[in-house]
């Protein structure tokens, strides 16, 4: 019997299970996917906001600027990688000159820091590349950039190391109440606990409703992207939002973490939540949104498009709440639920400990991780460095100078490995501009030396995705 | 930091490129040579290509990829021409005196090396999907030719069972045929623009003897399958390469191999501040392939994609050759030379070398260029001068834009004409 069970394990859930590991508890994430962080969390804008935007009487309002300073603390413990850029919502017109106002108003209420309001010539100054159109700007100094799914692995790895159990490909189908406790039932498996948290992202209406009255409609909205190359990445420093209007909610430009260029995301609600494919018609808009604030973007530069599915809903805040006893929902969360998440989490466990959640402090927990990044070595220590650990003196991604060491490390931190992408989450091979066409063989390898995996059998990203078919020549069949 | 060792000539690469280029230097007079090699083996991308059609205009006989390099590493073992395999090449900086390399591997570690003289050599990248934006889902099955023909050819596995192409470079048309053989079927070839990319041989021994039909004018427009490929659209484009609603076709195949372009790999000499040629994607050279960064050279499919490999060895044998003048002198090049920037018409796609020191001219320069459309009638390539005089022209019956050209200038024409521009047309 577990204590707590967590289904979902994306930002929220691993979250949830990070902050749980401290505590003497037997907890156990679920997924449906053979890896964490493999939906929204995956797939979204990247971006710790400031805070200007929620409405303040909602919990994002109230969470927001908390969650942003909770993110950062985390970024240094979890050895996570974070860029504060800033933001510059900026006016093209008249009206948005109001809703720079608005803007300003509520991050004031929401206890936003060091906002500014500029004029055309002062945000051009930040930023030269911003339109000639730009009549005036709201700045938000304390917003950044950070890598999402590094975010959520790394909480997962450190709970997984702290005890929590982690069950990848465990669809939940059904929960069972009983009196006291829960049977949480997958396609294959059925797990019994005391605790429920629905943390299942754009399926979280569905999970509430094996369990307690419907209460709120996840409405999946797909928002596609594009990626420039590093050689852009000096276009622009800061996030760039524009206002949003009755019809969009503004396609941003953003700086990554990788130094590439962000560009999306458009908002599409669809009736498929694993739809995460791309258009040809979405990806024009937002090529001509996005010139409207900064023209010179050169869509030639791009490497890669792709989709994430948001978990909007038509209840208008996050929805956390004990829907039943003993069961929380940590639903409908959407933007922004990135920066809310460790709040999120604390917010979900005091509800769980009113639930009568016992919550009794391990003496030795360590919440921390520490990993090598080769090009992080000065490079005057880098040949005193391979000496030691020679596998790191191997570049396995060219594009992205990853080595072997690191790759091999990210394989070991502990959760399972089955793809390629699961690599280049954790270590960033298949980033870059070739995206993997060179090192994605080598990668490969490097699993199956690892993992005693084959090599036919080791994905590019979830179950299904073969990327081999059979050895050549092969006549046995 | 310490300067771990130094030679008079680095060569970034140990394909095509960088053997010719080393062998050459060694025949005209260097002794300190080093190879740079970021693979475990020596012969580039000609490793994978396992086929023939090799070495015609070289050797005059045709021949594996393998084989063709393995008739450069054999001379080069007979020369004091050092290799360093498996190791990468991370950052290049030029100075007045000095080239400075920082290299890597995991067995000599992270070590700071300079030269005299450098060669880039690195050869190319395959263009993927998302550089031409193709929508649709992010499936598994999409593989860039170069790639798949690694798996097929060198690491021994399929990469699937129904295929189609999507390119028509020499890569693509090779794989099909590979593909073919090996089992696979190919349903198809699709090229957007309204010629093929490749080498009409290609077409001839590629597609056409295996019944593979080839549509030109055609594009993918959808991909379907969630995890891994299921279905693609094919529509034809208009003239804008626009796709035409009501001209889809559909095909269930698993797997899309990509031929749709090669991009020079010139991270490290943008990094090095060598000026790149937008219209090539490598290094703006001189009539001795020496970079506008002093004391850089630069051959092969780092400087321009090219068709043939004869070709490469060709080119790096001269960039070979003008590096050792260059360390042997101190910088051969007469530095007050006249130089002539070479333009190109619409017609032309671009020019290497991009600039000429007539005093570094011995006879002739050799100027290679593609056209950018068929022209299926004889026609002329004509060099004018900013005057619009006509400096030189060359017949030709026909030219197509996947078959690299070239003329041959004599430097007397060079020394009589007004300004410092020539200008190069295709006239009808």
């Amino acid at each position: 019997m577990f204590d707590v069970i967590i289904i979902g394990a994306g930002i929220i859930g691993c979250a949830t299970a990070y902050q749980l590991s401290q505590f003497k508890l037997k907890v156990l994430l679920l997924d449906k996917e053979n890896d964490v962080s493999l939906g929204a969390s995956c797939a979204n804008t990247a971006i710790i906001h400031g805070g200007y935007d929620p409405d303040p009487a909602t919990l994002m309002g109230k969470y927001n600027v908390k969650g942003a300073k909770r993110c950062i603390e985390l970024v240094d413990a979890l050895d996570i990688k974070f860029k504060k850029s800033g933001t510059l919502i900026i006016a093209l017109a008249e009206n948005d000159l109001k809703t720079l106002d608005k803007y300003y108003n509520r991050g004031l209420l929401n206890g936003v820091e060091g906002m500014a309001m500029l004029d055309g010539e002062e945000a051009r100054k930040r930023e030269p590349n911003l339109s000639e159109a730009v009549i005036g700007a709201l700045w938000v100094p304390e917003s950044g950039v950070i890598n999402p799914w590094e975010f959520t692995i790394a909480m997962a790895e450190v709970a997984v190391r702290e005890g929590v159990k982690l069950e990848l490909n465990q669809k939940v189908v059904d929960i069972e109440k009983n009196t006291d406790h829960y049977l949480v039932k997958t396609e294959t498996n059925q797990f019994r606990t005391k605790y429920v948290v629905n943390a299942a992202g754009v399926y979280s209406d569905k999970i509430h409703n094996m369990v307690a009255e419907p209460a709120f409609t996840i409405k999946p909205t797909r928002g596609q992207y594009f990626l420039l190359d590093r050689s852009a990445g000096e276009t622009i420093k800061t996030i760039i939002f524009p206002c949003a209007t009755e019809f969009t909610k503004g396609i941003l430009v953003s700086p990554t973490i990788h130094d590439n260029i962000l560009v999306g995301p458009d908002a599409e609600v669809i009736s498929d939540p694993e739809d995460t494919s791309t258009t040809g018609e979405a990806l024009a808009f937002i090529a001509k949104q996005a010139r409207k604030s900064v023209p010179c973007l050169d869509f030639r530069n791009n490497i890669r498009n792709y989709s994430g599915i948001r978990a909007n809903s038509d209840y208008n805040d996050f929805f956390i709440k004990i829907s039943t006893p003993k069961f929380l929902d940590l639903a409908a969360i959407k933007s922004p639920g990135l920066t809310c998440a460790p709040i999120i989490a604390e917010e979900g466990i005091k509800l769980l400990a009113e639930e009568g959640l016992e919550l009794n402090k391990k003496a030795n927990w360590d919440g921390t991780r520490k990993i090598i990044r080769f090009k992080e070595i000065p490079k005057a220590e880098r040949a005193d460095f391979i000496e030691k650990n020679p596998e790191y003196g191997r570049i396995i991604c060219r594009c992205e100078h990853i080595t072997e060491g690191e790759i091999i490390a990210a394989i070991r931190r502990g959760l399972p490995i089955f793809s390629l992408d699961a690599v280049k989450r954790r270590a960033g091979s298949g980033l870059g501009r070739c995206q993997g066409g060179f090192c994605g063989p080598r990668v490969q390898e490097i699993i199956a030396r690892e993992t005693g995996i084959s090599p036919l059998d080791i994905l590019l990203n979830k179950t299904g995705s073969y990327i081999l078919v059979d050895r050549t020549k092969n006549t046995e069949k | 930091m310490q300067i771990i060792k130094e030679y008079q000539l680095i060569i970034i690469g140990g394909g095509p490129a960088g053997l010719a280029a080393a062998l050459s230097a060694a025949q005209n007079g260097l002794s300190d040579i080093l190879i740079v090699e970021r693979d475990k083996y020596l012969g580039g991308i000609l490793n994978q290509c396992i086929h023939n059609g090799f070495g015609l205009h070289y050797f005059k006989e045709e021949l594996t990829g393998p084989e063709y390099s393995k008739r450069f590493i054999d001379l080069l073992s007979e020369t004091n021409v050092e290799v360093a395999l498996d190791t990468m090449a991370l950052n290049l900086e030029n100075s007045e005196e000095w080239r400075y390399l920082h290299v890597m591997s995991s067995f000599e570690g992270y070590r700071i090396l300079r030269s005299k003289a450098v060669i880039l050599a690195m050869g190319c990248r395959e263009r993927t999907r998302m550089n031409i934006q193709i929508p649709g889902t992010r499936a598994a099955g999409i593989f860039n030719a170069g790639q798949a023909q690694l798996y097929v050819n060198l690491e021994g596995y399929m990469v699937g069972k129904k295929v189609i192409i999507l390119g028509s470079g020499d890569v693509g048309l090779i794989m099909a045929r590979r593909m073919t053989l090996e089992g696979a079927e190919v349903v198809a070839c699709v090229e957007v623009m309204p010629y093929p990319g490749g080498l009409n041989r290609n077409i001839v021994q590629c597609l056409q003897d295996f019944n593979i039909p080839l549509y030109l004018s055609h594009t993918i427009t959808d991909i379907k399958g969630r995890n891994r490929v299921e279905q693609v659209t094919v529509q034809e484009v208009d003239q804008n390469g626009k796709p035409i609603a009501g001209t889809e076709k559909y095909y269930n195949v698993d797997t899309i191999l990509l031929s749709v372009g090669l991009i020079p790999e010139n991270e490290l000499s943008r990094e090095a501040g060598v000026p790149l040629d937008p219209r090539t994607s490598g290094p703006i050279v001189y009539e001795n392939k020496e970079t506008l960064a002093q004391g850089i050279f630069a051959c092969g499919n780092v400087l321009h994609v090219h068709d043939l490999v004869d070709f490469v060895t060709e080119e790096a044998e001269s960039a070979g050759q003008a590096a050792a003048c260059f360390v042997q002198s101190g910088g051969c090049v007469k530095q007050d030379s006249k130089i002539i920037s070479l333009k190109t018409d619409s017609n032309i796609g671009y020019t290497v070398p991009q600039q000429i020191r007539i005093d570094d001219v011995e006879k002739a320069v050799r100027v290679f260029f593609r056209v950018r459309k068929i022209f299926r009638e004889p026609s002329r390539i004509v060099f004018r001068d900013q005057l619009k005089s006509e400096i030189a022209s060359f017949k030709r019956p026909f030219m197509f834009p996947a078959e690299m050209e070239n003329v041959n200038l004599p430097r007397q024409l060079l020394e009589n004409i007004s300004g410092t521009e020539l200008t190069i047309s295709v006239e009808e």
